[in-house]
C-alpha cells in the first residue's frame, strides 16, 4: 500500500432504516477505510411498539396472543416462553399431552424459520435460484403448521396451562409425510449449501467470531453455536418435551471437524438443526402420551387462577435465533405488575460490531444476516429525561456499584 | 382485465416495513417465491421506491418510521398506487400503544387494505390485482 492511501481519511456510510439490504428498519453506519470496514455503529428502536407496556395493561390469557405478535417468525416460542412463566407462578401444571404438541410445534417452527433463514442469505449473497428453492422447501412446512393450528404465520396454539388444539392421531399420517419429504431433501440442501463453490468462497473465514469472543459477548443460539459454544437451552434446562428426548446441541465440528466460528459455520449449525428437528418431531410422535391438553377448559377459571397468582418468574425457550427469555411478575391483579422480554436478537446483536470489523463492504449484507437478526423481537425504546443522555460505561456502572454497597453497609 | 399500456408488462413493488412483526412481511416473500410465482406476470420486489408502481406497507406505523413512510411515499413516480397489508394497520391488538401514530392513512394516502394478521399469500395477491384496476383507471384519468 503506498504511503498515500494510507493517509486518506475515513468516511461514513450510513445504511437504513429503509434500505433493501434490510428486513427491518434498523440504521447502520459503517466507518469506512477504503473497501474496509473500521467502525460499525447501529441505532436499533425503530420496530419498537410498546408491547411489554401494553402487556402489563391486559391479563395472561390475552397477553398470550399479544406475544405471538412480538414475531412473525418466532411466536411460539415467545408464547411459550411467556406462558412457562405465569405457569410457574400460579402453579398450574401442564397436561403430559399439551408438553409434546408444544414441543412438536416448536420444532416445526425452527424448521420453518431456519430454511427461511437459510433462503435469505442465498439471497444476501446473490444466489437467488438457492433462495427460491430454499423458500419452496420451506413451504411445506407452512402447510403442516397450518394443518395442525388453522394459520401459517401466528398460530395462537399456546394458552396458559396447556394449548388449545390437540395433534389426533388421524393428523399422523399426514406429519409422517412432511418428515418424509424434509428427510428426503435434506441431503440435497446440505449439498447445495456446503459443497457449492459460490457459497464456500463468500462465507469461509468470512465474520469470525471465536468461542471466547462469543461466551464474552454474551451470543446465544446457532451464533454461539457456530463458534463451538456447547449451549442449548433445550438441553441445558429442558421445558415442554424435551427431557424425554435424546439429542445433543449440534456443533459445526461434528460435520466438518473443526470449528472456525465463520458465516459458513452458521449455515452447517442451522441446517444440521432442521436435520434434528425432523428427528425430535418424530420420537415426540412416537411417545406422545394420552390424556387433555389443557389444564382447565373454561378459561375464566385459568384467568383466576392467575388473579390469585403472586410472585415471579422467569420462562427460557430456545426460539430458532437463541434463548428467548420472559420475566414475569404477579402481584394479585388481573395484568403482570412486569414482564419483560429478552429476545435472542438482543443478545447477538452486539456480535455485529466484532463480526463487521475489518471485513469488505460486500460482505456486510451476509454478515448481518449471518446471526438471523430480528428486529422486531429486540427493540427497545431510550427514555430521555430533561434532554440529557448518559452512557454509562463499566467503570461508571462499578463505581455506582460500590456506591450502593458502602449505603447499604452505613444503614445497616 | 386489460391492462393499460404503462403496466401490462410489469407491475414493480417496494416493501417497506414500518415496524411490523415480520409475519406479514415474511408472507410477503413467500408470495414472491415459486409456490404463488408472480413474477410470471412481471410483479416484482425492487430496491427503490423510484422504480416501483406499488409501495407495500406492513406494520403498525412506528413513532419513527412514519416521516421515511412519507418520505419514500413522496419518491415515487406518478401513477401510484399505496397497499396497507396487515390488520394492525389500524391497530389491531396494539391499539393501545404509545409509540404508534397509525393508522396509515393518516400519513399517505392508502388505496388497497389487505386485512388478515397475517394476510395470506393468495389474499396478498388478491390485493396486488385490485391495485392494478385502480392503476388502470388512474392512467386513464391522466394522472
Amino acid at each position: 500500500m503506498s504511503e498515500d492511501s494510507k493517509n486518506k481519511a475515513t468516511f461514513n456510510v450510513p445504511i437504513g432504516p429503509v434500505h433493501p439490504a434490510l428486513k427491518e428498519p434498523i440504521l447502520f453506519t459503517f466507518k469506512m477505510d477504503g473497501e474496509m470496514v473500521e467502525e460499525v455503529d447501529f441505532a436499533p428502536g425503530k420496530c419498537h411498539r410498546g408491547i411489554e407496556w401494553m402487556g402489563m395493561r391486559r391479563n395472561p390469557v390475552q397477553i398470550v396472543h399479544l406475544t405471538d405478535r412480538i414475531c412473525g417468525i418466532c411466536g411460539v416460542s415467545h408464547s411459550l416462553a411467556f406462558a412457562k412463566a405465569v405457569e410457574q407462578i400460579a402453579e398450574i401444571e401442564v397436561p403430559e399431552r399439551a408438553h409434546y404438541v408444544r414441543a412438536i410445534i416448536a420444532e416445526y417452527e425452527r424448521i420453518q424459520s431456519h430454511l427461511l433463514w437459510a433462503g435469505v442469505a442465498a439471497h444476501e449473497l446473490g444466489f437467488d435460484t438457492l433462495f427460491f428453492l430454499a423458500w419452496r422447501v420451506r413451504e411445506e412446512s407452512m402447510d403442516v403448521i397450518e394443518y395442525l393450528t388453522g394459520n401459517r404465520v401466528n398460530y395462537g396454539i399456546i394458552q396458559v396451562g396447556g394449548v388449545r388444539r390437540d395433534f389426533t392421531e388421524d393428523q399422523f399420517p399426514r406429519i409422517e409425510a412432511s418428515l418424509q419429504y424434509y428427510e428426503d431433501i435434506a441431503g440435497k440442501l446440505l449439498n447445495l449449501f456446503l459443497e457449492d463453490k459460490t457459497i464456500q468462497i463468500r462465507c469461509k473465514n468470512c465474520g469470525v467470531m471465536s468461542k471466547r469472543e462469543a461466551l464474552e459477548l454474551c451470543t446465544v443460539g446457532p451464533t454461539a453455536r457456530a463458534s463451538g459454544v456447547a449451549m442449548d437451552v433445550r438441553y441445558d434446562s429442558p421445558y415442554a418435551a424435551y427431557g424425554d428426548l435424546d439429542f445433543a446441541p449440534v456443533l459445526p465440528h461434528q460435520y466438518l471437524g473443526l470449528t472456525n466460528g465463520d458465516v459458513y459455520d452458521r449455515i452447517v449449525v442451522r441446517l444440521l438443526e432442521v436435520v434434528q428437528s425432523i428427528d425430535l418431531i418424530r420420537q415426540c410422535l412416537a411417545n406422545m402420551p394420552p390424556g387433555e391438553v389443557l389444564w382447565e377448559k373454561k378459561y375464566p377459571k385459568i384467568l383466576a387462577a392467575c388473579k390469585k397468582a403472586t410472585g415471579e418468574a422467569v420462562g427460557r425457550v430456545e426460539a430458532p435465533r437463541g434463548e428467548c427469555l420472559h420475566y414475569v411478575r404477579m402481584d394479585g391483579n388481573p395484568n403482570p405488575q412486569t414482564w419483560k422480554v429478552k429476545a435472542s436478537t438482543y443478545s447477538n446483536q452486539m456480535s455485529w460490531l466484532k463480526m463487521l470489523k475489518g471485513e469488505q463492504i460486500a460482505d456486510i449484507p451476509i454478515v448481518v444476516a449471518s446471526i438471523d437478526p430480528c428486529m422486531s423481537c429486540t427493540d427497545r425504546v431510550a427514555v430521555v429525561r430533561h434532554g440529557r443522555t448518559d452512557i454509562l460505561t463499566k467503570a461508571d456502572l462499578h463505581r455506582l456499584s460500590v456506591e450502593k454497597t458502602r449505603r447499604l453497609a452505613q444503614w445497616s | 382485465m386489460r391492462l393499460t399500456k404503462a403496466f401490462n408488462r410489469s407491475l414493480w413493488v417496494f416493501h417497506l416495513n414500518t415496524g411490523s412483526c415480520n409475519g406479514c412481511d415474511i408472507e410477503i416473500v413467500a408470495t414472491l417465491t415459486p409456490r404463488y410465482d408472480p413474477e410470471r406476470f412481471g410483479i416484482k420486489l425492487v430496491g427503490s421506491p423510484k422504480h416501483a408502481d406499488v409501495l407495500l406497507v406492513s406494520g403498525p406505523v412506528t413513532r419513527a418510521m412514519a416521516d421515511r413512510a412519507r418520505r419514500v411515499y413522496e419518491q415515487m413516480a406518478d401513477p401510484k398506487v399505496v397497499m396497507g397489508i396487515g390488520s394492525c394497520m389500524s391497530g389491531g391488538v396494539f391499539y393501545d400503544s404509545y409509540n404508534l401514530v397509525g393508522p396509515l392513512e393518516e400519513h399517505i394516502p392508502v388505496d388497497v387494505f389487505v386485512p388478515g394478521c397475517p394476510p395470506r399469500p393468495e389474499a396478498i395477491i388478491d390485493g396486488v390485482v385490485k391495485a392494478i384496476a385502480k392503476l388502470e383507471r388512474l392512467e386513464g384519468e391522466g394522472k
